[in-house]
C-alpha cells in the first residue's frame, strides 16, 4: 500500500515538475529571451558561483577546523613525525594555491559576466607571466620533492644492525606474527612445508629456526628501532599500521621489509589519548578477498625492559608443538631444548 | 605541389559526395549500425558510454549503501541481486568488493575512455579540420563494434554466478589469477579479460584512426599551429594510446598464461586453499609496472580529451582568445611524454626498490609543472573575458575546480614519503576520482551540452542544463571532499565495513552524508537525461552557429551529412581563437575568413601575410578553373 501511495506521489512530482518546465519553455519563447545571447539566468549563475564560493569555503574551514583532532591520527613514530611535518607543509603550500585559484576561479565569473555592448579584452599571451607561472610552481616542486626525498631516503635505508625483527606474514585472512628468538635472526622457510601445523613453513633443518617463536601480537619495543620483515602466503596483502606511519605490500615470493622507531609505549598513548582501550593496529591496504576489512592485528608497544621480560617468557614453536621436531637430528634436538 | 595535392584530394572527394547525393541510400542498417560516418559512430559511443555510465555509477550507489548504511536491510534489493544478498539481509563482502572492481573498470575504460574520446575524437575530428571524414571509415566502424563487443561480454560477465571479477580494477595477481583465493576470479576474470582484448582493439583502431586523419586530412590552411585545442588534445590522446594500450595487452596476456596454462611470469611460492602452488619465479610486481604502464598514461588519456574540450567551451564563452596557445599545447605535450615516466608512483609501497621510488617521485612532481600553467592559463582566458555562462561553460569551470582540487592532492601522493601513509586510503579515492573521474566526466557533459546543436540539429534545454550542473557540481563535492578527511584518518579503500578496526570505527555520519550525496548526484542525472532525450526529438531548432564559435564544424550546414560540407570545404586562413579582435565587427572571425577581408583588425604581422594568402587564393582559383575544364 505504502509502495503505491509512493508511487503516485512520485508520478504526480514528476507531471508538476513537467508542466512547470513546459510552462517556462513556453515563456520564454513568448519573451523571445530564447533568442538572447545572455538571458537572466546568466547573472543568476555568474551570482551562485559566489555564493558556492563562500559557502563551501566556510563549510571547509569550519569541519576542518571542529574535526581537527578526530582525522589527524597521533603519531607514534620517528619517521612518522617527519613525514606528518611533510604532510602539513605540502597542506599549507598547496591549501594557499587551492584558495587563491578558487576564488578567482569564481570571482571571475561574477566580474566578467556578460554585458550588453562590452567587449572582452583580446589577450592571446603574455610570455612573461607564462614564464613566471612555469617557474614558480617549478622552484615550490624542487623543495617539496627534495624534502620529500631527503625523508623518504632516511626511512627506506637499511635498517641498523641492532633493529629487533619481527616477521609479518599475510594470509587470507589474517596475519601471523613470528619472532627470531635469542639470535635475532630468523629460521629459513619454504612455502612447500606449510602444513596445519607449521602455518609459516618454517624449515626447522635450519638451526635458526629453532629458537623462532609465535606470538599472538606484535610485541615491540620504545624508542628502539625495529624491523618488520613483511611477507605473504596466498596473495598480495599490505601491512598498515597507521600510528606508525608504516605500510609496504606483502608480496608472494618477495620479502620486504620496514623499520622504524616506536616512540610511544600503549599505555602512554592510552593516557594521552584518555581511552583506557585503545591499541595500535595493523590492517590490510591491498585488496586481497573477501576478508580484506578485517586483516587486524594488535601491535603493543612496551618499554625496553618489559620486552625483553616478554621475551624471555616466550615459548618456541618447537617447545609449543614438539612434533615440528620430529626427524630432526639428535644434536639439533638438543639446541631446541627438547630431548 | 602541396595544394596541388590537396586540390585533388578535395575533388576526388567532391565527386563521392556527388555520388552519394545522387544514387547512394542509406539503409536503416547502414545508417544507425554498421555505419561509417564519423558523426554516427561518435553518437553510438556517446550513447553507449551513457548507457555505461549509469550501470557504473548504479554499481557505487549499491556499495555506497553498504558503505553509508552498513545496518540497513538490503532485502528490497534482493530481487535484483538474488543471492548476493543473505537471509540477514545484507551485502555479500565477496560481491561488494566485485561491485567496487567493476563501478572501476566501467568508468574508466567504458565510459571516460570510450565515452568521451570515443565520442569527441571522432565527431570532432573531421569536423574541425575540414576533413570528410576519418582516414578509414570501416577502421572507424571495427573501432565501435569492437567496443560493443567488449561491453556485451563485460556485461555477461556482470550476472555469472560466481560474480564478476572482483580483484579491483586493477585486478592484480596473484588474487586475479587464482580462482580458489576469490570466486570473481573465474569465469567473471575470463569475460574480464576477454573483454579488455576486445576493448585494447578497438582503441586501438580508432586511435590509429585519430592521428593518420589529424596528420593527413586538414584542410587548406590548417597548420598545426592553427589546430584548435581540442584536436591538439584528442591528437596526444591517441598518441599516449596508441603506445600504452599494447602494453596492458601484454600484461593481460602474461595474465592469461598464468591463469590458463600453468606460466608463472607473475606468480610465485603461493600456498592458498591449503595447497602449495607449483609456481615459482614470478612476481607480482613485474604485473604492476606493466599495468601502471599503461595505467598512469590511461588518467591522461580520459583527461586530455575534456582539457581540450573546456579549452574551446572556455575560450567561446568568454568570448576571448585562450590565454597561452603556445603554452596549452606545450604543456599538453610535456604531459604526454611525462605520463610515460611516472608509472611507479602506483607503486611507492609495493617492494619495489626505494631508489625507483625517489626517480618516480622527482618525474611525478615534475608532471605537476605543465598541470599549473593549463590552470593558470584557462583562469587568464576568463580574465577580462565577456562570459556567457551556457551550461558547456559552467560544466568547463566545474572541471577547472575539479582539476585544481584533484590535482593539489596529488603532490601529496607524489611525494614517496608522504605517500607511506595515504597509499590506499580514501586520500587517494577523493584525488582521483576528482581530478580524474569528475573533470572527465564534466569535460564529457560540456561537451554534450556543447556540440549537442551540431550532433542534432538541435538545442539542449539550458535552464534544466543549469540546475543538472549546480547540482552535479555541488554534489560531486558534497561525495568526495568529505573523502579527503576520512583518508587523513587512514580509512584504507575497498573495505566492506568499518568496525573491525579502533581507527576506522569513527565517521559514520560523515560516511552516510557522503552516500546520501552519492544517491542524490546520481538521481541528478536524469535531469540530463530526459534533456538529451527530449531535446534530441523536440529541442529548440539550432541555428547554424548558435555559440558565435569561430571553429569549422560551425560552417557545416545545421544537419550535415555524410562527407560534412556539401560543397567544397572551407579553406582555414586564421587560428581559431579570434575573439573580441579590436577593430572586429563581431566578437568574433570563424578561421575561414581570410586575412584580407578583416584589414580592420588584422595585426600588424597578419598585414604581411595579406599579400601571401592573396596569391595563394589566386593559384587556388587557377587550379579549379583548369579543373572545371576537363
Amino acid at each position: 500500500m505504502y509502495g503505491f501511495l509512493i508511487a503516485v506521489g512520485a508520478l504526480l512530482l514528476l507531471s508538476v515538475i513537467w508542466m512547470v518546465y513546459r510552462i517556462q519553455t513556453l515563456v520564454s519563447v513568448v519573451k523571445g529571451s530564447d533568442k538572447k545571447i545572455a538571458t537572466g539566468s546568466n547573472k543568476v549563475n555568474a551570482f551562485l558561483f559566489l555564493v558556492f564560493l563562500v559557502g563551501s569555503g566556510a563549510l571547509m574551514f569550519w569541519y576542518s577546523i571542529k574535526e581537527f583532532d578526530n582525522y589527524q591520527l597521533p603519531v607514534a613514530s620517528e619517521h612518522g613525525v617527519i613525514t606528518d611535518e611533510l604532510f602539513w607543509i605540502t597542506m599549507a603550500v598547496t591549501g594557499i594555491v587551492f584558495l587563491i585559484t578558487h576564488i578567482l576561479l569564481f570571482v571571475f565569473p561574477y566580474k566578467y559576466q556578460y554585458k550588453e555592448g562590452r567587449k572582452a579584452s583580446f589577450y592571446p599571451e603574455n610570455h612573461k607571466l607564462e614564464i613566471l607561472w612555469t617557474a614558480v610552481p617549478g622552484v615550490v616542486m624542487a623543495g617539496l620533492v627534495i624534502s620529500g626525498w631527503m625523508a623518504w631516503s632516511d626511512i627506506t635505508a637499511p635498517a641498523p644492525e641492532k633493529a629487533h625483527v619481527v616477521e609479518i606474514m599475510g594470509y587470507q585472512f589474517a596475519w601471523d606474527v613470528r619472532y627470531p628468538g635469542k639470535d635475532n635472526v630468523l629460521g629459513d622457510y619454504d612455502y612447500r612445508l606449510i602444513n596445519a601445523s607449521n602455518s609459516h613453513g618454517i624449515d626447522f633443518t635450519d638451526k635458526n629456526s629453532i629458537d623462532d617463536f609465535p606470538s599472538p601480537k606484535v610485541v615491540i619495543p620504545k624508542g628502539e628501532p625495529v624491523l618488520f620483515k613483511i611477507r605473504a602466503r596466498d596473495v598480495l596483502h599490505s601491512v598498515f599500521a597507521p600510528h606508525m606511519r608504516l605500510k609496504m605490500d606483502a608480496v608472494p615470493g618477495m620479502p620486504t621489509r620496514f623499520w622504524f622507531v616506536p616512540t610511544k609505549t600503549t599505555e602512554e598513548m592510552r593516557a594521552e589519548l584518555k581511552n583506557p582501550e585503545f591499541e595500535y593496529e595493523i590492517a590490510c591496504t591491498e585488496i586481497c578477498g573477501r576478508g580484506h576489512f578485517s586483516m587486524k592485528k594488535v601491535i603493543e608497544v612496551v618499554e625496553p625492559a618489559a620486552y625483553q621480560k616478554w621475551l624471555s617468557e616466550q615459548k618456541t614453536f618447537i617447545q609449543q608443538n614438539p612434533s615440528l621436531a620430529e626427524g630432526l637430528k639428535s644434536e639439533t634436538k638438543e639446541l631446541a631444548g627438547i630431548n | 605541389m602541396a595544394t596541388a595535392t590537396v586540390a585533388s584530394q578535395n575533388t576526388v572527394v567532391h565527386e563521392h559526395q556527388d555520388h552519394h547525393e545522387h544514387e547512394h541510400h542509406d539503409n536503416f542498417i547502414t545508417k544507425y549500425l554498421f555505419t561509417t560516418d564519423h558523426k554516427m559512430i561518435a553518437k553510438q559511443f556517446l550513447v553507449t558510454g551513457m548507457f555505461w555510465a549509469l550501470i557504473g555509477g548504479f554499481l557505487s550507489t549499491l556499495f555506497r549503501l553498504q558503505l553509508g548504511f552498513p545496518d540497513m536491510n538490503l532485502e528490497f534489493l534482493r530481487p535484483l541481486l538474488g543471492g548476493w544478498i543473505d537471509e540477514a539481509g545484507k551485502l555479500d563482502p565477496t560481491f561488494y568488493l566485485a561491485l567496487v572492481t567493476m563501478h572501476g573498470t566501467i568508468m574508466v575504460f567504458f565510459v571516460l575512455t570510450a565515452g568521451l574520446s570515443g565520442t569527441f575524437s571522432n565527431f570532432l575530428i573531421p569536423l574541425q579540420i575540414g576533413a570528410r571524414d576519418m582516414a578509414s571509415g570501416f577502421m572507424n566502424m571495427l573501432s565501435y563494434w569492437f567496443f560493443f563487443v567488449s561491453g556485451v561480454i563485460m556485461f555477461i560477465s556482470l550476472f555469472l554466478k560466481t560474480g564478476p571479477a572482483g580483484g579491483g580494477w586493477v585486478v592484480y595477481p596473484p588474487l586475479s589469477a587464482l580462482e580458489q583465493a576469490i570466486p570473481g576470479s573465474g569465469m567473471g576474470m575470463t569475460l574480464w579479460l576477454i573483454a579488455m582484448v576486445f576493448f585494447i582493439a578497438s582503441s586501438l583502431l580508432g586511435g590509429i584512426n585519430y592521428i593518420t586523419t589529424v596528420i593527413n586530412l586538414r584542410t587548406k590552411g590548417m597548420s598545426f599551429s592553427r589546430l584548435p585545442l581540442t584536436i591538439w588534445a584528442f591528437f596526444l590522446t591517441a598518441v599516449i594510446g596508441l603506445l600504452s594500450f599494447p602494453v596492458l595487452f601484454a600484461a593481460a596476456l602474461l595474465l592469461v598464461f598464468d591463469r590458463s596454462f600453468g606460466t608463472s611470469f607473475y606468480l610465485s611460492d603461493i600456498y592458498v586453499a591449503g595447497e602449495a602452488l607449483p609456481n615459482t619465479g614470478g612476481s607480482p610486481v613485474l604485473y604492476q609496472h606493466l599495468f601502471w604502464f599503461l595505467g598512469h598514461p590511461e588518467v591522461y588519456i580520459v583527461l586530455l580529451p575534456a582539457l581540450g574540450i573546456t579549452s574551446e567551451v572556455i575560450a567561446t564563452n568568454a568570448r576571448k582568445p585562450i590565454f597561452g596557445y603556445k603554452a596549452m599545447i606545450i604543456s599538453m605535450l610535456g604531459i604526454t611524454i611525462l605520463s610515460f615516466i611516472v608509472w611507479a608512483h602506483h607503486m611507492f609501497v609495493s617492494g619495489m626498490n626505494p631508489f625507483l621510488g625517489s626517480i618516480f617521485m622527482f618525474l611525478t612532481l615534475i608532471i605537476a609543472v605543465p598541470s599549473a600553467v593549463k590552470v593558470f592559463n584557462y583562469l587568464t582566458t576568463l580574465w577580462r573575458g565577456n562570459l556567457i555562462f551556457t551550461p558547456g561553460m559552467l560544466f568547463s569551470i566545474g572541471l577547472v575546480s575539479f582539476f585544481i582540487s584533484g590535482g593539489l592532492t596529488g603532490i601529496f601522493l607524489g611525494n614517496s614519503a608522504i605517500d607511506i601513509q595515504l597509499h590506499d586510503t580514501y586520500f587517494v579515492v577523493a584525488h582521483f576520482h576528482l581530478v580524474m573521474g569528475s573533470a572527465s566526466f564534466f569535460g564529457l557533459m560540456a561537451g554534450v551540452y556543447h556540440w549537442f546543436p551540431k550532433m542534432f540539429g538541435r538545442m539542449m534545454d539550458a535552464k534544466l542544463g543549469y540546475i543538472h550542473f549546480w547540482l552535479t557540481f555541488v554534489g560531486v563535492y558534497m561525495i568526495f571532499f568529505p573523502m579527503h578527511y576520512i583518508g587523513i584518518a587512514g580509512f584504507p579503500r575497498r573495505y566492506y565495513s568499518w568496525t573491525n578496526f579502533e581507527f576506522t570505527n569513527s565517521y559514520t555520519d560523515l560516511n552516510m552524508f557522503v552516500s546520501i550525496a552519492a544517491i542524490i548526484t546520481f538521481a541528478a542525472q536524469a535531469i540530463f537525461l530526459f534533456n538529451f532525450f527530449y531535446s534530441m526529438y523536440r529541442g529548440r531548432k539550432a541555428s547554424l552557429n548558435p555559440w558565435n564559435s569561430t571553429t569549422l564544424e560551425w560552417t557545416t550546414p545545421i544537419n550535415p551529412g555524410h562527407g560534412n560540407w556539401p560543397g567544397e570545404i572551407p579553406t582555414v586562413y586564421r587560428w581559431p581563437y579570434d575573439y573580441s579582435k579590436p577593430g572586429a565587427a563581431e566578437d568574433f572571425i570563424p578561421q575561414h575568413i581570410p586575412l584580407s577581408q578583416t584589414p580592420e583588425s588584422n595585426l600588424p604581422h597578419e598585414q604581411e601575410l595579406v599579400k601571401v594568402e592573396l596569391e595563394i587564393m589566386r593559384e587556388e582559383a587557377d587550379l579549379v578553373a583548369n579543373e572545371s575544364k576537363h
